[in-house]
């Protein structure tokens, strides 16, 4: 049994070397899930989607640390922080209020989650937003959604005052991209050839390698949201391990079921919806409750994966699915199988306190419903500046000649050298 | 008889085969190429180097035909591969002097007639 963590006058520094090495793998989740995205889509828009990943490393770090961390954990009221970190102000060596680490280090370990969080979202809207306009859009969502659902759970706000439990990100990350990602898509539209051919993932091998690579940095993501090396980050590593691995033995059982062969993207879709469910209960409920989070978390996300293409809900690559109702079904589970003597913080129903349950299923719906409507309007306000559709030719020519005038799988064939002075005589400019 | 070669975007593919099976024709052979056809050429830059990329992707179609299918098979190449852009490709006919099925040694018409369709 741990004490409910309170505020330390000094470091720990065993901690916060293990936050170092944990910021750093979240850190790498980014480019993982830029990979586990390019693989699934098509050769002629594999740059533009790892770089609407790549892109998030940038523009989100930047707003983030102008702004969004003080939006998310100044203090403010129960609904937004304030700005007494704007800019890094007032964050130094000194530990973070309610941790053992320095702020530093909690500002760092906050700011990759704000940056994969953003970037999950592009998702839904690969193969046909213009690449300008989802980098804006980034910028604007990163400091009007994520930073209010971070401190709605994390930063004082009414959610945790409520007692509200979500470990390492339920509410903001997992169902704030998921929603988010819905009214991306519906914002953004379906695809130029959506619903008329077949778009397929182009290679298979770099949807499997993002996905182990995700689950690699989860380690961190999970295992660093107690920000100690104590009994928290203990068990949520632990569960990290576990939570997903059942998942997969789920997900390839329905995948025999369905159509008797199991599948690869499959198997890297289930990975993913693992790290997600366990995400919010990793560091509240036992490894043998974890275990049966993770089989019953297949469940909903392959249902709603099924049935989504056979709509004309063109969400590309299901981040609703694998990120929104996998992060719901965890956020849910917490109020049935939290254990105080897991978590020394609060029981769940089945250990007589139902109103834990309440608690998260208003979470559940609050958080989704902030999530849906601010991106929807975050979108057009991005759609009055910058068109945020390519065009279908466009879209017919791939967007990594159009966007970025690079391709990823070029022959050199063909190409020939351009001499510099011939460059600026011609003004080729593209 | 005759052989018809027709050089397609790639992104019209699909579209072109569509277009086939609507028009009936079902022997197809489909090649992935590079040519250039005077298109304005796309300018791709790396780090610092800037290059002309004079060869685009296209997906060639040959497709051997009785007489009676010529037309509709080159309405159907013309109606799935158009865009109205530079780039769009050729048709070429070509006469076509013998064809054989190996499985069973029909020949001519009959080899280039799917069985049962």
């Amino acid at each position: 049994m741990t004490a409910a963590p309170s505020q330390l006058a000094t470091v720990n520094l065993a901690s916060t070397a293990w936050m170092l090495v944990a910021t750093a793998l979240v850190l790498m989740m980014t480019p993982a899930l830029g990979l586990f995205y390019a693989g699934l889509v098509r050769a002629k828009n594999t740059l533009n989607t790892f770089m609407m990943a790549a892109g998030a490393l940038g523009v989100v770090t930047v707003a983030w640390a102008l702004l969004g961390y003080s939006l998310a954990f100044g203090k403010g009221n129960g609904f937004i922080g304030n700005t007494t970190y704007v800019a890094l102000d007032h964050v130094g060596f000194a530990p973070r209020a309610g941790t053992e680490i320095p702020q530093l280090v909690f500002f760092c370990f906050e700011a990759v989650f704000c940056i994969i969080t953003a970037a999950l979202i592009c998702g839904a809207v690969v193969e046909r937003m213009r690449y300008g306009a989802f980098l804006l859009f980034m910028v604007i969502w990163s400091l009007a959604v994520y930073p209010v659902l971070a401190h709605w759970v994390w930063g004082g706000g009414w959610l945790e005052s409520h007692g509200v439990l979500d470990f390492a990100g339920g509410v903001p990350v997992e169902m704030g991209s998921g929603f988010s990602a819905l009214a991306a898509a519906l914002a953004v539209g379906p695809r130029k050839d959506y619903g008329r051919q077949a778009l397929l993932p182009h290679n298979t091998v770099y949807a499997l390698l993002g996905a182990g690579l995700l689950w690699f940095g989860w380690f961190g993501f999970n295992g660093g949201s107690g920000y100690t090396v104590g009994n928290p980050g203990t068990l949520a590593f632990t569960n990290t391990l576990l939570a997903p691995a059942c998942t997969l033995v789920v997900w390839f059982l329905l995948d025999l079921v369905r159509d008797r062969r199991i599948t690869a993207v499959g198997a890297a879709t289930a990975i993913v919806v693992g790290c997600v469910a366990i995400t919010p209960a990793c560091g509240y409920v036992s490894p043998t409750w974890a275990m049966l989070l993770g089989g019953l978390a297949a469940l909903p996300s392959y249902a709603l994966i099924v049935w989504r293409p056979r709509t004309r809900l063109d969400e590309t690559l299901d981040v609703l699915a694998a990120h929104g109702l996998a992060g719901m079904t965890g956020i849910l589970f917490i109020g049935f199988f939290a254990q105080l003597v897991w978590n020394g913080k609060a029981n769940g129903l089945f250990y007589g306190h139902p109103k834990q349950l309440l608690w998260q299923f208003i979470a559940a719906v609050v958080g989704p419903a902030y999530a849906f409507t601010v991106t929807f309007v975050c979108m057009k306000v991005v759609g009055l500046v910058i068109p945020l559709r390519a065009s279908d030719r466009d879209q017919a020519l791939g967007l990594d000649v159009v966007e970025h005038g690079e391709e990823a799988y070029t022959s050199g064939e063909g190409a020939i050298l351009v001499p510099p002075e011939e460059l600026v005589g011609e003004g080729l400019a593209g | 008889m005759k052989l018809i070669i027709g050089i397609v975007r790639p992104e019209k593919a699909n579209d072109v085969l569509e277009a086939l099976y609507r028009a009936d024709v079902r022997g197809v052979s489909i090649s992935r190429i590079q040519g250039h056809g005077g298109e304005l050429d796309r300018v791709e830059t790396y780090r610092g180097t800037t290059v002309k990329m004079e060869l685009a992707e296209k997906v060639r179609f040959e497709i051997a035909v009785s007489d009676p299918f010529v037309e509709p098979t080159i309405e159907a190449l013309r109606q799935g591969a158009h865009t109205g852009e530079v780039g769009d490709g050729k048709i070429f006919v070509l006469p076509l002097e013998r064809a054989v099925r190996i499985r069973t040694g029909d020949t001519d018409e009959d080899a280039v007639t799917p069985v049962g369709g």
